[in-house]
């Protein structure tokens, strides 16, 4: 079978990956939403899932695929004890905005 | 890997027990549980084995950190039948989720393969999401369970990522492979910033300075239990395995990688030490005092073919003097809204046991001889000398001296100030541990020979 990896090259699969990666970092940084936060974790994870298959591909090699199915348990994992916490904020103090956790400083 | 199952299996029981009404017998099975699987980890002490194709390693350094693990899980889980004694329709959930901290604490320090040192690091972080945020109907613990998350998941990005270009550079997750491939030139760039990406992301882990700014506020707001297992275990785990990953990835480091370890190891215990003289809050003190331990334990970076018996022997001495420092403050805050200096005024007067411990822990954590945080720090800076970097040494010996500015402001509290609040009891069990968590500190400083020899 011919392989995908020769007609567009490696490297445009990272810049792809480092672009989605640095959209999921800034989204963390400068948005406020929660939900919309996690999201962006979730967009910084699926960009190195991506990077692991491609690099799997590249090498002719499985074990790049498997560890995609262990990440994507473990960010399905992190992202349902997060919308716990988050549910707890929201019985607390009736809003999802980041904004409003300020009562731990000094 | 026997430790690893055990503890998965006991964590499973702990879970089953509640279904089954045994929630009072949980504590003891739990502790009696760890202790037999600390003497399975003990019996396994220099027999070296790999297991499920170089899955799991076990060799001496992973065994005598798994132990000390293993310890300071009996001492927190002791201490956890009484904290969570009101909360008994959850209790068997905070001793499991506990446990399988423990599961994910062996999983980092005994990887072979960088996927197993992936599930570890999650397990533990995971877990400490959930109990950062335990305490539900408190505002502040659902903001510190939310900071942790959020800081703690973007690391975890952090440290994918560079695992996967780790991988995109060698073809590998087995770490023996890496070793042997880094070690001749032609590797694309991609492989460095691989490792610098999973040092960023160990840096916020262990909460190094400029990536420390999320560990005060999540220790003030957690239960104060949970901020003992964060400052005692978690920070132990991850300067642990941060010492294995590097020794394992590229033993013959770049002169920059070094500076570099430098720079954030002295930049760590000023901003740690300076910050912490003004804190009122004792939980904030105490995680600044953390964060410039972890500045000390980074310089153990700087000599890695010799340095892991000292990293094991300070990350001991730091360990036991925070449990016995965070029993007495558990003690004493159990009741109260607040956790400030002034809530220890008198303690000197109204319990002097607790009041000589805390004492004690602390001298242990600024570096008074006769404690293992001395001996500690000596042979720490001894090796650092050797290593040529003196500017590190002195930065550490003068932020070891500020530190005592705000440990003994916690000491003056106790025993020149009088109390203002009439006397709550104080559980036994806490005493219990507090005690013999210094005394293990103490024996560590009287025989400091025999933990040192452990890891040539």
């Amino acid at each position: 079978m011919e392989n995908i990896l020769n007609h567009i090259g490696i490297e445009n699969y990272i810049f792809l990956s480092v672009i989605l990666f640095c959209i999921g970092v800034f989204g963390v940084l400068y948005r406020r939403n929660a939900i919309i936060v996690f999201m962006s974790i979730e967009i910084m994870l699926n960009a190195v899932n991506l990077l692991f298959v491609a690099f799997s591909t590249y090498h002719q090699d499985a074990e790049g695929q498997v560890f995609v199915f262990f990440s994507m348990a473990v960010a399905a994992a992190e992202v349902a004890v997060g919308l716990a916490i988050l549910v707890a904020i929201f019985r607390n103090i009736g809003s999802i905005d980041i904004a409003n956790l300020k009562n731990l400083k000094g | 890997m026997n430790t690893l199952i055990a503890i998965s299996g006991l964590g499973i029981f702990c879970l089953f027990a509640e279904i089954i009404n045994l929630r009072k017998a949980i504590v003891p099975v739990a502790v009696l549980g760890l202790i037999a699987i600390l003497g399975i980890t003990v019996s396994e002490f220099d027999h070296p084995s790999a297991w499920y194709n170089n899955m799991v390693i076990v060799n001496n350094f992973s065994v005598a950190f798994s132990s000390l693990f293993i310890v300071l899980t009996i001492f927190i889980l002791a201490m956890s039948g009484d904290f969570y004694k009101d909360k008994p329709s959850k209790f068997s959930d905070f001793i499991a989720i506990k446990i399988f901290l423990l599961a994910g604490a062996v999983a980092m320090v005994s990887f072979g393969n960088l996927s197993m040192f992936f599930l570890g690091i999650e397990i533990l972080s995971i877990s400490l999401y959930i109990l950062a945020g335990s305490d539900r109907l408190s505002i502040l613990s659902n903001e510190a369970g939310m900071k942790y998350f959020l800081l703690g998941s973007f690391a975890s990005g952090f440290i994918l990522f560079g695992i996967c270009l780790v991988y995109g550079a060698t073809g590998y997750f087995d770490v023996a492979e890496i070793y042997a491939l880094s070690q001749g030139a032609g590797l694309p760039v991609w492989f460095y910033f691989g490792i610098a990406m999973i040092l960023i992301g160990m840096l916020f882990k262990i909460a190094a300075a400029p990536f420390h700014f999320w560990a005060p506020d999540v220790y003030e707001g957690s239960p104060t239990l949970v901020t003992a297992t964060m400052s005692t275990l978690a920070k132990v785990v991850a300067v642990a395995t941060l010492y294995k990953l590097v020794t394992s990835l590229n033993a013959n480091m770049p002169h920059l990688f070094q500076v570099v370890i430098v720079a954030i190891a002295i930049l760590t215990m000023a901003v740690g030490n300076l910050l912490a003289l003004r804190q009122e809050n004792v939980k904030r003190m105490m995680a600044f005092s953390g964060i410039s331990h972890a500045g000390f334990m980074l310089l153990a970076l700087l000599s890695l073919t010799t340095a892991a018996g000292t990293l094991f022997y300070y990350t001991a001495a730091y360990a036991f003097a925070g449990i016995a420092s965070f029993a007495v403050i558990t003690s004493v805050t159990k009741n109260k809204a607040t956790q400030n200096v002034s809530d220890f005024n008198g303690l000197g007067k109204t319990n002097p046991v607790l009041a000589a411990v805390l004492t004690m822990s602390l001298l242990s954590m600024a570096g008074i001889p006769i404690f293992a945080g001395f001996f500690a720090k000596f042979s720490l800076f001894t090796q650092t000398i050797e290593a040529g970097y003196l500017v590190a040494v002195i930065a550490g010996v003068i932020s070891s001296i500020i530190s005592i500015g705000y440990y003994f402001k916690l000491i003056l509290a106790m025993y020149n100030k009088d109390a203002d609040a009439e006397t709550t009891s104080f559980p036994w069990v806490y005493t219990v541990v507090a005690v013999l968590a210094i005394a293990l500190n103490i024996g560590m400083g009287i025989y400091p020979g025999c933990m040192f020899d452990l890891l040539k």
